[in-house]
């Protein structure tokens, strides 16, 4: 596998959005990265202006994680627990955001396969129902077309 | 630059097409690429026909053509589709590429920070 940096954006049934990506990295700094609160701060949702204001990780299946995010004007939150902690391969949690733009939880699961000192990263988001993630995929939609008319024509033509 | 307006009613119907999940996974596979019926069939519980009917439903809105090649009849996205289709994968991708692009330099950093130690350890081994 040498698509280092290449995220695939897919959706494998009609209940899950899934991302894949594969990182220069073995396994074990990968999952380190995505469950140790010192090491989640430095990428997760840190944007130019934002930071992570809390950020508490209780690693073992049943244990609970909390995450917030400082902008310039506004702060969002997310909770949820783990379900599944196999360290470096798996783990699943649910996600629930404190205001909350789809109904229920989400199920994450992350599966990661390690090759020639590469890993290649799976997430799976699994909403509650077919309706639910068509909404979450209708809100992206509405602003992709929203932005992409203004990106019409240059894309028409340079796919023409 | 002018922005074109699109047709109302060609909306309308690109709309409709698209309101269906196994149309969009049409589309969202169709992104990477051509493909025959077959290959657009495999990733779901559904038989030609079914899959072909929904092909006609995207044809007649514009949202996707046949290939040259006659006989594998390979299906492929159209321009305002694609930009439909690829608008809300955007918004997920851009998201995730800035998170992404920051875990690559940290895991770099990790990797470095792990050589370093190692190259300690052997140091003190042979000391």
């Amino acid at each position: 596998m040498t698509n280092i940096g290449l995220l695939e954006v897919t959706t494998p049934s009609d209940r899950e959005i899934a991302m894949t990506r594969v990182f220069n990295a073995p396994a074990r700094l990968v999952f380190d990265a995505w469950t140790k609160p010192e090491l989640i701060k430095r990428w997760l949702g840190v944007r130019a202006g934002w930071t992570m204001a809390v950020c508490d990780v209780d690693l073992k299946g049943g244990g609970a994680y909390r995450f917030v995010w400082r902008g310039p004007d506004m702060t969002m939150g997310m909770r949820g627990l783990y379900r599944e902690v196999v360290r470096p391969e798996r783990l699943v949690s649910t996600e629930v955001f404190d205001d909350p733009w789809y109904e229920g939880e989400a199920v994450d699961t992350m599966v990661l396969v390690e090759r020639d000192g590469k890993t290649t990263v799976t997430t799976t988001v699994r909403y509650a129902s077919r309706e639910v993630r068509d909404a979450v995929i209708k809100s992206g939609m509405a602003t992709g077309v929203a932005e992409g008319y203004d990106k019409l024509a240059e894309l028409l033509a340079s796919i023409a | 630059m002018e922005v074109p307006q699109p047709n109302p009613d060609r909306l309308d119907a690109t709309f409709a097409a698209l309101a269906h999940p196994t149309r969009r996974a049409i589309l969202a596979r169709l992104v990477s690429g051509e493909a025959s019926v077959t290959e657009l069939a495999r990733p779901f519980a559904m038989s030609q026909p079914a899959i072909s009917k929904h092909l006609k439903v995207l044809e007649r809105a514009g949202l996707i053509s046949g290939g040259r090649e006659a006989q594998r009849r390979p299906r492929r996205i159209e321009g305002e589709a694609l930009a439909v289709a690829t608008g809300w994968l955007e918004r997920y991708r851009e998201v995730w590429e800035g998170n992404f692009q920051r875990l690559d330099t940290l895991l770099e950093e990790l990797k470095a920070d792990e050589a370093e130690r190692g190259r300690r350890k052997r140091k003190g081994d042979d000391e």
